[in-house]
Formats: structure tokens, sequence, C-alpha cells
């Protein structure tokens, strides 16, 4: 088959972008349109679906189909769409609030489902749309508009939430690291079954520089560690830096005081979810923060294949429904002029 | 097994129609003699009607007030309306559902009690001083028919060897016989039961059979009786009818229309009484292509069912008060995304989880306009068990003809309720069309939002090349879609909303009315008190009055008549369930004063309750016809 090609450019729609000037937001959308091309989807089968917040504008920017729904919704929107067309590909734009704070629900039940979509959650750790308020993900301590002594609450990670979820595809990146936020884009497209992607979203407007340890080149290397599946866990400008397992817990290690066999080997293949999980508490400044692909897992059901797998099973087993038999199931009478 | 009933000899009297309540601990299976009961009569031709009352907790304390549950079934010779207001005969199975139903048995009625569910232990449950049954008053107003169930159903079932605790269920089988023997009913419905439910349990299955068998030999030796009832069949349209439920008729109702209109149904919900029936059912029917989704809560379950009908398909969801409650933001935006869709509501009493298992009409006011902005809906109200079929068609052809999500107001008394359904011809049923634009002709962009003569917007859906759109609950431009803060713009897209919804006035039928179009007294009514109403009704005009009836199921647009209809009375009298939200609403649209009778205590009207307010009204004006 001739598939037209399609380049970035296609993928944009005739609005005009009204994110802030300097908002992560843009280079999202950039990387998005980038790799679109690339999986071999046409536009007209491609669903971005999304809530409310700055980054659920993202659907009237895309060329493609979309939803701008209601604050915390977007997953149980697309539930329905893929449940109904497993044909389409579907993505959620979300932001912290909107996942974790009023759409919490949503966010555990269709990672636990498993539903083939790709959930993409924009953390800036602050409301943008509302403008300003702390959100769940938000340091304790932090001042905004809603806390000016400080928020009292404790910060949630979407990771860790969606490992104790048992999701099946779980990654992290960056908003100024765009090879990185590419590759990991398009691996989460690629996987069978939900994938999260959390992306540290620079909101320059209210949160500046809250990834700043992050999202700059030149502090990155210290404080991220970028994971790779069978690959051991290195980091650091001088990549003199790794992660080794003592117990049950991780600890940093200079490379040159132990030997390369004791570094801790990412395993984001494994179902059991207990080490993906210490690396997803990794926590900017004691540890590095992990990105890239925590966790993928490949063979587990999805729940629109079941749902539609049930239908194709009844029809096979009962026939297809037949609604004048249907009426006369069960005891009837008659009666006569 | 032999299936055939056999025949009594005793003297049998023909009578025009019976109504009878059986009532007993919620364990005791009552339910099930009511449902078998209402089978088998409107197998032998009857009209029925039926009304289960069951009380809110699962398993209430044993033998108290609380825990009562009880069935009544009107079966009669004739066309039926309601369950009936007096009782001819009331069967109950201890002190407590004696003393909280024997208000309702007629004088002169026949009560039959379990004997052995009358003793000390169940006095003090049932918080009674002594055996109710003794009291003077009950021997002098009723025929008393003492039974010791418990021991004739042991008896009965001894050779099957059973525990004491299996053998004493089966004692509602031995009420079943013989409350089967006194209305001349015949076993074989129930046998065919007995065999299909426990089949697999071949000593129950022979136990149940023996214990009905036990009852109606006990009905014909007893000298208690010296004659049985026989309600001769009910002259309904030819046809082949069934008995069905609301929620039942609904879910079929749902299947029909995705059927007739070749869409795949998306059913997504979460748990709720009464609604829960309709996901229960469904669920059976995935081989018609129905898809159901028991969501984590309501406001997934309505986005699941947004999403679903953006994809195309047929999508419906339904919950009761407290649920709707909850979609009311997602139903705002199925107005702004005008998809088509079903949004149902089966009232239970309010506010809050107020009355879970009682009926109510409370959330009118709410379904109307529960959503925030100008988000009109249209609302239609089915009113009858049977009629939740027609009116599910209805709602799905409404949805599609004007992309409009179509709210559906039921109640937890036509949802459990009963009544015989006359089965459509396949060529009887509506056709309902179903189109999305396969590609993009005419100059310039698509217009996702360019309207048709019904205001309607086309059904572009995922998948289809260069048609790519976005929705949002953002203000749109009409015909671009695009987001638009223009606030010319932003009242022209709520006028032509409402103006959607209005229309639709031109493509439902006119209201009818049970009497002339011109009078002393219009009885106007709504949803499930239909059969009361119409009863009433019939009654006031038997006496002479001059009382005319419209039953409105097309809540939002009203049909166009009704503005005159009003107007040409003297006095309009609304009965509702609620404090008096049609009226309020009558009032507001046409200035025309409207009397309400109202009642909010989880029960349906009775029939001579009506008769009495409505009369109110009638009898200065026909007094002074006649003089
Ligand atoms: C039901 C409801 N409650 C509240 C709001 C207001 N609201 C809109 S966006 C938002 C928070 C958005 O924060 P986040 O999800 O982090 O997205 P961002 O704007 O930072 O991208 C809130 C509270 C709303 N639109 N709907
Ligand atoms: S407020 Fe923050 S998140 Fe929103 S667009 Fe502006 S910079 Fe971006």
């Amino acid at each position: 088959m001739n598939l037209p090609v399609l380049k970035a450019a296609d993928f944009a729609s005739d609005q005009d972008v009204r994110w802030c000037p300097g908002c992560g937001d843009y280079s999202i959308l950039a990387q998005m349109k980038k790799i679109l091309p690339d999986l071999g989807v046409p536009r007209e089968k491609t669903v971005f679906v999304s809530g409310i917040g700055c980054s659920s504008r993202f659907p009237y920017y895309m060329n493609t189909y979309g939803m701008h729904s209601i604050h915390g919704r977007a997953p149980t929107f697309a539930t329905g769409l893929k449940s109904t067309r497993p044909d389409l590909m579907v993505w959620v734009i979300t932001g912290d609030g909107d996942a974790l704070s009023i759409g919490g629900n949503h966010f555990i039940h269709c990672l636990r489902r498993n539903l083939d979509v790709n959930i993409v959650l924009f953390n800036n750790r602050i409301y943008g749309l509302t403008k300003g308020q702390y959100s769940p993900t938000s340091t304790e301590g932090q001042v905004t508009k809603s806390t000016p002594m400080g928020a009292i609450d404790h910060p949630l990670s979407p990771l860790s939430v969606a490992l104790a979820a048992e999701a099946t595809f779980v990654a992290r990146s960056i908003d100024a690291h765009v090879q990185h936020l590419g590759k990991t884009l398009k691996a989460a497209a690629e996987h069978k079954g939900t994938s999260l992607v959390e992306v540290y979203q620079n909101c320059n407007v209210f949160n500046d520089g809250a990834m700043a340890y992050a999202q700059e080149r030149k502090q990155r290397a210290d404080n991220v560690i970028e994971l790779e599946h069978g690959k051991p866990l290195i980091f650091g400008a001088e990549r003199d830096k790794g992660i080794r397992l003592v117990g049950s817990h991780l600890e940093v290690v200079n490379t040159a005081d132990v030997p390369a066999d004791d570094l801790l080997i990412h395993d984001a293949n494994d179902p059991n979810p207990s080490i993906q999980m210490m690396l997803a508490r990794m926590r900017y400044p004691e540890m590095p923060e992990p990105i890239g692909v925590l966790r993928s897992v490949a063979g587990v059901s999805t729940y629109n294949d079941q749902i539609n797998e049930q239908v194709t099973q009844a029809k096979a087993a009962r026939g297809e429904g037949d609604l004048a038999k249907l009426f006369r199931s069960g005891d009837t009478w008659e009666v006569t002029a | 097994m032999t299936t055939s009933t056999p025949t009594t000899n005793k003297k049998i009297e023909s009578v025009p129609g019976i109504t009878v309540r059986l009532c007993g601990d919620s364990g005791d299976g009552m339910q099930l003699l009511g449902t078998q009961l209402t089978n088998t009569s409107a197998l032998a031709g009857n009209d029925v009607a039926t009304f289960p009352d069951f009380p809110a907790e699962i398993r209430a304390p044993r033998g108290t007030r609380a825990g009562v549950s009880g069935f009544q079934v009107q079966f009669a010779s004739e066309s039926i309306f309601t369950p009936g207001d007096t009782l001819d005969a009331l069967v109950v199975m201890n002190p407590a559902a004696m003393v909280t139903n024997i208000g309702d048995l007629r004088k002169g009625g026949i009560l039959i009690a379990n004997e052995d569910g009358f003793n000390d232990k169940e006095y003090k449950l049932a918080k009674v001083e002594s055996n109710p049954l003794e009291a003077d008053v009950i021997d002098q107003s009723y025929r008393v028919v003492k039974v010791a169930m418990t021991k004739l159903t042991r008896a009965a079932v001894a050779e099957h060897g059973l525990s004491t605790k299996i053998a004493d269920r089966c004692k509602n089988f031995f009420a079943m016989g013989l409350v089967y023997w006194l209305f001349g009913r015949s076993l074989d419905p129930t046998l065919r039961f007995i065999e299909a439910k426990f089949g697999k349990k071949p000593d129950i299955a022979a136990a149940n059979v023996a214990a009905l068998r036990a009852g109606w030999a006990y009905g014909e030796t007893t000298e208690e009786f010296s004659e049985s009832y026989q309600v001769e069949a009910a002259e309904l349209e030819p046809g082949t009818y069934r008995n069905i439920m609301g929620n039942q008729a609904l879910a079929w109702g749902l299947i029909a229309a995705s059927n007739i209109s070749g869409k795949e149904m998306f059913y997504g919900t979460y748990p709720i009484t009464p609604a829960s029936d309709i996901l229960h059912e469904l669920t059976k029917f995935k081989n018609f292509g129905v898809r159901t989704f028991q969501a984590e809560d309501e406001i997934a379950a309505i986005g699941a069912t947004i999403g679903a009908a953006f994809g195309g398909t047929m999508a419906v969801t339904a919950s009761s008060g407290p649920g709707i409650a909850l979609k009311g933001e997602a139903m705002g935006l199925g107005v702004m995304l005008e998809l088509p869709m079903i949004v149902i509501n089966v009232q239970r009493g309010g506010p809050s989880t107020g009355l879970p298992t009682k009926t109510e009409q409370s959330d009118l006011l709410q379904v109307m306009f529960g959503r925030n902005g100008e988000a009109p809906m249209p609302v239609l109200a089915p009113r009858s068990p049977g009629d939740c079929f027609a009116m599910a068609v209805e709602a799905w052809r409404i949805a599609t003809e004007c992309m409009v999500p179509v709210m559906l107001l039921s109640d937890g008394y036509i949802a459990n309720g009963s009544e015989p359904w006359k089965i459509p011809d396949m060529d009887e049923l509506p056709t309902i069309k179903c189109s999305h634009p396969e590609e993009h002709t005419g100059e310039g962009p698509f217009l996702p939002y360019a309207r048709d003569e019904n205001l309607a917007r086309p059904w572009a859906i995922p998948g289809t090349p260069e048609l790519m759109h976005r929705l949002g609950g953002l203000e749109k431009e009409d015909g671009t879609g695009n987001v638009s803060y223009d606030p010319a713009n932003h009242q022209h897209m709520c006028d032509t909303r409402a103006a959607k919804v209005a229309k639709i006035a031109e493509r439902i039928p006119e209201q009818d009315v049970n009497g002339e179009t011109s009078g002393d007294v219009l009885v106007v009514s709504w949803g499930g008190t239909y059969g009361a109403c119409h009863t009433a009704v019939n009654r006031c005009r038997e006496a002479g009055h001059s009382v005319s009836h419209a039953h409105i199921r097309y809540v939002n647009p009203l049909p166009r008549n009704i503005g005159t209809l009003l107007k040409s009375f003297k006095t309009v009298v609304v009965p509702e369930l609620n404090s008096g939200q049609l009226r309020m609403l009558l009032r507001a649209e046409y200035l025309v004063d409207c009397i309400g009778i109202n009642k909010i205590q989880g029960k349906p009207f009775a029939v001579s309750e009506l008769v009495e307010a409505i009369s109110k009204h009638t009898s200065t004006q026909s007094h002074s016809k006649a003089g």
C-alpha cells in the first residue's frame, strides 16, 4: 500500500496556538507533531482527547480528530471511544491537576484496565489555567497563590500511582530534552495497553524553574538518570555515578569505587513492579530522578480487546441477535379477535 | 414430571378481577411468588398490573416491620391500568407482614395467614402485644383463613430428605399453590419455571413441586373454602403478548433501536437502584452487539458514553437521581458537542439517597434544568412498563434526527412493575436512519457545525478522511466549530441549541386526550401516574363529571397543542408524586393556573384518592349542569 508521506506540518491545525510565550507545552506539541508521521497511522485515525487546563488545549492545535472534554475526565471519554473504535489511535492529554486531583479516580481505573491509549501527563507542578494555585505534585512548603504560608499536602508522584495501579507502560521525559521526549512518546505509542508518559513541563508564568534541575542542560546530567532497558544505571556529567541496590533500597555510588557488576541493571520488562517503584521514588535532591521507560510489560490483555472479544464470542455462540426471536422468548400467549 | 393442573370439584364463582397482595419477611420469597402469579395470570389472558414493594435493606432484621417485603398484583378480565387500591385478598407469612398491610384489605376480603409464623417470638419482633389474628375486629371484618404452612410444607416435602431449613424455604411454593387454587390459576407455568430454575438440583425441584401441589390440594380439601374464583381472559387487542417489566422493556427498546438503526450499542453505567436492572438485562445481549461498561462512577459512565457517541456508536447511560446529579457537567458537554446519546433517569424518592426503593417523580426539574448554563435537553417520559419500549426507541430517533442528547425519565414504579405487552411486528417498528458523512464535499474546509433543516449538525466520525475536527466544551463558532469568544456568536449558539430542541415539537405527536377536548376539568399527568390518573378520570366520567385526561409522554418540548388544550378547560388539575414540578412548568410556559394534587410518601397514587381530589373540582360544576 502506498501511504502518503506526512510531515510534522501536516499535523498542525489552522488554529493559533495560544499558550504563553516560553511555555513548555510548545515543545511537547512540536515533538508530538514530529513523531506522528513515523507511526504510520493516518491523521483521520488519530484522536486526541483532553481534560481541562492549559495543556488540554492541545487537541485544538492538531489536525486530527479531537475532543476537549471536562476537567479530569479525559480517560473516561477515551474509554468509550477506544472500546467501540479499537481501530483508532487514541491519545489522552492531561495536566497534573487534571489527572491527579479531580481525575485521580479515572486515571487509576484507566491504567488498571489497560485500555490501549497513550496518556501524556504534562506536569508543571502548578495549576496554570486557573492562574497559579498549588497542585497535587507541588512540593511541600511551596508558596503559591492559594498557599501563602506554604503547601502542607504531601505531593503525589504520578509514576508511583501508575505503578501501584499495575500500569503496563510507565515513562517520564522532559519538555526541554526534545530528543528524549520524542523517543519516549514514540515508545509509548508503540506499546499495546495504557501507556503513561509524565512530562516535566515548565510553566514559566506561575512556576518558572520549578524543575530547572532536570530541564537545564547543565544541571541535568547530575540530577537526572536516563533509564535504558538492560543497561546499568549510570549518570553524571562524567558518567561517574551509578545506582546500586542494597537490601531494599537504592543508593548512589561512585563508579570508580564499585565493580561494574554491582550496579543495578534496569529491567523495564519485569512484571514485578517493586524495583521500578523504587526508581519512581527517587527524588531530587537526594537522588537523581529517572527519565525514560520505567516499565514496559507486554502481553497483558487490554480492556478494548476484551470488551469486543466478548461480543464476538457471544455472536459466535448464539448467532447474531434476532429481535423477533428475542421478543418471543419465554412465555407468550395469543389473543384472537 | 406431570405438568397438568388438576381441576377443582368445588364451586367456581366468576369475578371481573382480583387484587391480591403477598407479604412476608424479605427472605420469604414473596417477590418470586408474586412474579409467578403475575406470569401465570398473564398467560391466562388476564390483564395484569403489579407493584412490588421491598425494604431498602438487603437483609432487614427478620420478622420486623422494616423487613416486610410485599408484592401486589391485580388481574382482571377488563383493561386495567393500576395494581389496584384495596385488596380482595392478603396473604401474610408473619405478624409484621399482617399489621403493616391489613389496612389495605377491603371489608369482607380474604386474609390468609401462615399460622406457624405467629408466635411469641414473632410478636416481639413485630412489636405487637399479642396475636393480631385473634383480635375481634379481624374476625368481624375479614374472612380469616389460618393455615399451618410451615408444618404442612414440612410434611409435603418430607420424602425428599431435605434439612428442616431448606424444607421451610419451600413454604412460599405452598402458599403459591393455595393462591393458585383459590384463583383458578394453572400450575403449569410455575412447574416449568421450577424445572428451569432448579433442574440441576433435582431434590430441591421435587420438593418445590411437592409444596406447590400440596398448597393446591389444601385449598381443594379444606373446609375453609367452599368455592374458588375465576377471572376470565381480558379483551385485549388481538396479537401475541408477553408479560414485561419496565426496566426490561427499556433494555429491549434500546436493543431494538440499536438494531433498526444499524448501530451497535454502548451502555456505560454505574450501579444504582432502581436503574441497575437495565444493566443486568443488557449484559445478556452481547450477541446483539451490546457493549456494557460498568464504570468507576457515574461521571466515568457518561464520559465513556459521550466518547462512544463521538466514535459513531449508539451510546446510552442510565442512573437514578443522585447519579444524574453527578452527570450534570457531562450532559452540558453533550449539549455543546451536539452528539446523539440517551441519558436515562429511573427516579426514586429523594433528595440525596432518600428512599432508594420507593417511587417518586421529583427529578423533573433536575433533568430539565440541572446543568450549568443554558443547556436544554429533550425529555421523554414513558407512562407504563410496556411503554418504556416505545419511548426508548423514540429517544434514539429524536437523538439522531436532531444530534442532541435525550433524557428518558422513568421511575421505580414503572421500572419494577409489569404488564402484558403486545409484541410488535418488525414492520411496525419505526425506521431510524443514522448516517455519517463519508467525504468532504463543497468548497473550503469541512464545517462540523453546519446545520440541516432540523438544525442538526453532521455526525462526522473519526476515521473519515478530510473531516478531521475538534469538539469541546468551549463555545463553538457556528459552522466552523472553532473556539469562539464572540458575544454575538454565543447568543446565536444558545438560541440555536434552544431552537433545535423546541423544533422537536414538529416531529412528535400532538397531545391526545381521554375525553372531550374542552370542558370543566382537564387532568394533566406524566410518567408513572398514568394508570392511576387514567382510571380515576374514567371513574369521574362514569359518575357524570366533565373531566378529561391528557397524559404527557413528551415533556420537553411539550406537544404543540398543549397550550390550547389547557385554555379549553375551566380548571386544570395536575396530580404528581412531587410538590408540583410539572405544574410549575405549565404555569410558567402557558400562564394558565393549575391546581396540584401532590403526594411525596414514596407510594403511588391510589385511584380512590385521585377520584376524591379530582371530584372536588367537578362536583359543583356538574351539579349546576344537571340542575
Ligand atoms: C469541574 C471543574 N472544576 C474546576 C475547574 C477549573 N480548572 C480548570 S483547569 C484547572 C487546573 C488545571 O491544572 P493542571 O491540570 O495542572 O493543568 P495546567 O493548566 O497546569 O496545564 C482547574 C482547577 C474546571 N474547569 N472544572
Ligand atoms: S500558564 Fe503556564 S502552563 Fe499555562 S500556558 Fe502559560 S506558561 Fe503554559
